[in-house]
C-alpha cells in the first residue's frame, strides 16, 4: 500500500491544476473579485457559468477517455490501441453525423446513444478484421486499426461533403473546450459512470485479457466480459465526442506511460490512469489558453502534438524490449 | 508484327494507353459550352496539372516501393506529403505572410524542394539504411510521423494571424478540381529531368527487386542508389503536393494495380502502367464526377476510401502468407 500516499499526492496536484484552470481566461476572475462581487457579481457568474463547467468537463473527459483506452488495451490485448486508432471514435462520428442529418430535432442524449451504438458496431468490425492477424504481431493491430479509422472517416467526410456539413464536421472533430458552458456538458458525467464501472470490473477485464480459454476455466463468461468492456469504451467515446470533440491519442499515451511507471495490475492502475488522464487534459488545456493569450488553441491540437510525440517514443522503444 | 511481341505486359500497356486517351478526350470535350478558344486553354491547364500529379505520384510510389523492397509502403504513408505541407507552413510561420505572396515564384518552389529533399533524405535514410527494423514498425512510425507533422501544422496555423491561417487552410485537403497551375512549366521541366534519370537507372531498379543482398552481390552501389532514389522521390512528392495537396492512398492504389495487371516486376512495364493508371484514375474520375455527378472535390475522398481498403487487404494477405 505504499502507492496510496503517492496517488493522493497526484490527486492533490491534479486538484491544484484544476483550481488554476478556474482562474485562467480572458475575463478577469480573482478570488477577491469573486467574494467582493457577491453571488450576482460578474466574476462569480463567469465562474459558475463558464469556468467551473469547463474545468469539470476537462477532468471528466480526460479521465474517461484515458480509462476507455486502458479497457480497450486490455480487452484487445494490445498496448497500442485506443478508441481513436481502431475506428471507434470515427464510427461514433459517423453515427452522430447521420443522426444529425436524419433527425436533427432529437435530444442530444438520443443522438449520443446513436453515436455510441455506431461506436460499438465499429469496434466489433475492427475485432472481426483483426481476428485473422497472428496474435504475436503487436504492431499490425494498431496499423489496421488506423487504416480502418481512415476508411470510416472517408465515408463520414463523403456524407458531410454531400450535405454541406464539412465545416461542422471539422468543428466536431477537433477537441475544444472553449464552448463548454453550464447546461452543455452534463453528459460527461456518464463518462464518470463508465470509469467507475471499469474500476468495478477491473479484475474481470484482467482475466479476460488472458484469453478465452483461461477466462472460461476460471468460470467467467468471456463474451459477456468483452462486450461489457467494449460498451464502456463506446459510451465513453461517444459522450466525449458529442460534448467536446476528439482528443487524439489520450487513451493511448496515458495508460502506456502509467504502465511504465506503476505496472500492469489493472485494479491498481485504474485510479492512476483516471487521475493522470484528468491532469494531462487540464494541463494541455491551460497551455492552449496561455500560449496565445487572449486567443485559444483548441485542446485537440495541443494534445495532438504532445500525444504523437509520446506515441513515437513508445513505438521506437518497443524494438529494444521486443527484440 | 509477329504474334510474339503481344505479350501480356505490352497488351496491358496498349489498353491502358487507349483508356487514358479516351479519358483525356472526354475531359476536354464533354459538356463544353462556349467557344473552343476559351475551353481548350482553360481545361488544358487543368488537364496538364492532373497528368503531372498522376505522373509524379505513380513514379514516386513505384520507386519508393523498389527502394524499400516492399509493396505496402508508399511515400505518403510514410509522411512525405505532410512533411512538405509542414515545410510550407513553417516558411509562412517564420517569414510571415510575405513569403506566401512569393510562394508563386519558381525560385521559392525550388528552395522548398531543396529543403524538402534534405529533410526527407536524412529522415528516411536513417530509417531504412542505418536501422534494420520490422516493416510494421516502419509503417506505423511513418503514419504517426504524418499525424505528428499534421498536428504541428495545425498548431502553427493557430499561432498565425487569421489571414495567413485562411490562406493556408486549404493546404490540408487534396483537391483535384483546384489544381494550382502556376508552376506548370517549371514542374514539367523538373519532371523531365527526373524521368531521364529514371530511364537511365531502370536496369538498376530491376536488380534491386532481387533484394538487398543480391543487389550488392551483383555490384550495385546500394547506399548510393537508394539515396538517389529517395532524392527523386522527394522531388516528385514536392511537385505533386505543391499542386494538389496531400493524397494518402492514391499512389498505393495505382502501384498495386499496376503490379497485378502487368504480372511481373520489370520496371520498364510497371512504371508506365502505373503512370497510365494514375492518369486514368484522375482524369477519368474527375470527368465522371464533374460531368455526370456534379461533385467537385469528392474524388480525393473516394480515392482515399478505395485505397484504404486496398491497403488493409494487402496487409492481411501478406500476413496470411
Amino acid at each position: 500500500m505504499r502507492a496510496l500516499p503517492l496517488l493522493i499526492i497526484a490527486g492533490v496536484a491534479t486538484l491544484l491544476l484544476a483550481i488554476a484552470s478556474l482562474f485562467i481566461g480572458v475575463s478577469d476572475v480573482t478570488l477577491a473579485g469573486v467574494f467582493s462581487g457577491g453571488p450576482e457579481g460578474r466574476p462569480m457568474q463567469v465562474l459558475l457559468i463558464s469556468r467551473v463547467p469547463r474545468t469539470l468537463s476537462l477532468l471528466l473527459a480526460g479521465s474517461s477517455m484515458a480509462i476507455a483506452g486502458l479497457v480497450m488495451q486490455i480487452v484487445v490485448r494490445n498496448r497500442f490501441v485506443e478508441p481513436g486508432t481502431v475506428g471507434t471514435t470515427e464510427s461514433a462520428l459517423l453515427g452522430f453525423l447521420l443522426v444529425t442529418l436524419l433527425a436533427p430535432g432529437w435530444p442530444i442524449m438520443a443522438k449520443m446513444m446513436v453515436a455510441a451504438l455506431f461506436a460499438l458496431a465499429g469496434t466489433f468490425l475492427f475485432l472481426r478484421v483483426i481476428r485473422s492477424v497472428p496474435p504475436r504481431d503487436v504492431l499490425l493491430v494498431p496499423l489496421i486499426g488506423i487504416m480502418l479509422s481512415g476508411i470510416i472517416g472517408a465515408v463520414t467526410s463523403f456524407f458531410a461533403y454531400r450535405f454541406g456539413l464539412l465545416p461542422s464536421l471539422l468543428a466536431w472533430e477537433l477537441g475544444d473546450f472553449s464552448g463548454v458552458l453550464r447546461g452543455r456538458y452534463e453528459l460527461l458525467w456518464i463518462g464518470l459512470v463508465c470509469a467507475v464501472a471499469a474500476y468495478w470490473a477491473a479484475d474481470r477485464f484482467t482475466v479476460a485479457g488472458m484469453g478465452e480459454d483461461f477466462t472460461t476455466n476460471l468460470g467467467l463468461n468471456y463474451n459477456q466480459t468483452m462486450t461489457l468492456g467494449l460498451i464502456i469504451v463506446s459510451i465513453s467515446s461517444a459522450v466525449v465526442l458529442v460534448s467536446v470533440g476528439i482528443i487524439p491519442f489520450l487513451g493511448l499515451v496515458v495508460p502506456n506511460v502509467i504502465s511504465l511507471l506503476v505496472g500492469d495490475n489493472m485494479r491498481r492502475t485504474v485510479p492512476w490512469v483516471a487521475v493522470s488522464g484528468a491532469a494531462f487534459v487540464v494541463a494541455c488545456d491551460i497551455l492552449g489558453r496561455v500560449i496565445r493569450y487572449p486567443y485559444e488553441i483548441p485542446i485537440g491540437v495541443v494534445v495532438g502534438v504532445i500525444g504523437s510525440v509520446i506515441f513515437l517514443y513508445l513505438l521506437l522503444r518497443t524494438r529494444r524490449s521486443a527484440a | 508484327m509477329s504474334r510474339r511481341t503481344w505479350t501480356r505486359p505490352v497488351l496491358v500497356l496498349v489498353i491502358l494507353s487507349l483508356l487514358a486517351l479516351v479519358s483525356i478526350v472526354c475531359f476536354m470535350t464533354l459538356g463544353a459550352k462556349g467557344s473552343w478558344s476559351f475551353v481548350i486553354p482553360f481545361r488544358g491547364r487543368k488537364l496538364l496539372g492532373l497528368i503531372l500529379v498522376g505522373y509524379s505520384v505513380a513514379l514516386s510510389t513505384v520507386l519508393f516501393q523498389t527502394a524499400t523492397n516492399n509493396r505496402i509502403l508508399t511515400p505518403s504513408i510514410m509522411g512525405f506529403d505532410s512533411l512538405y505541407v509542414l515545410l510550407q507552413t513553417s516558411l509562412v510561420f517564420f517569414f510571415g505572410i510575405g513569403s506566401l505572396i512569393s510562394l508563386n515564384s519558381d525560385l521559392h518552389f525550388l528552395l522548398e524542394m531543396v529543403v524538402m529533399i534534405g529533410f526527407a533524405s536524412a529522415l528516411f535514410s536513417w530509417l531504412f539504411v542505418w536501422q534494420e527494423r520490422s516493416l510494421h514498425l516502419l509503417v506505423l512510425v511513418g503514419i504517426v510521423f504524418g499525424i505528428m507533422f499534421r498536428s504541428v501544422i495545425s498548431f502553427m496555423q493557430r499561432l498565425m494571424d487569421p489571414n495567413a491561417f485562411n490562406v493556408l487552410q486549404d493546404s490540408f485537403f487534396a483537391s483535384f478540381s483546384r489544381v494550382d497551375t502556376d508552376h506548370l512549366l517549371f514542374a514539367y521541366a523538373v519532371l523531365a529531368v527526373v524521368t531521364i534519370a529514371v530511364i537511365r537507372m531502370i536496369p538498376v531498379f530491376d536488380v534491386l527487386t532481387l533484394g538487398r543482398a543480391n543487389a550488392i552481390n551483383l555490384g550495385v552501389n546500394y547506399k548510393r542508389t537508394i539515396t538517389a532514389m529517395l532524392i527523386m522521390v522527394s522531388v516528385l512528392v514536392a511537385v505533386s503536393t505543391a499542386l494538389v495537396g496531400p493524397v494518402t492512398f492514391f499512389g498505393l492504389l495505382v502501384a498495386s494495380l499496376a503490379h497485378s495487371l502487368v504480372g511481373n516486376s520489370k520496371h520498364k512495364y510497371v512504371l508506365p502502367a502505373a503512370v497510365l493508371l494514375a492518369v486514368i484514375c484522375l482524369v477519368g474520375g474527375q470527368t465522371v464526377l464533374e460531368r455526370i455527378f456534379e461533385f467537385d472535390t469528392a474524388l480525393s475522398i473516394i480515392i482515399e476510401f478505395l485505397g484504404g481498403i486496398v491497403f488493409i487487404f494487402l496487409v492481411l494477405r501478406r500476413t496470411a502468407r
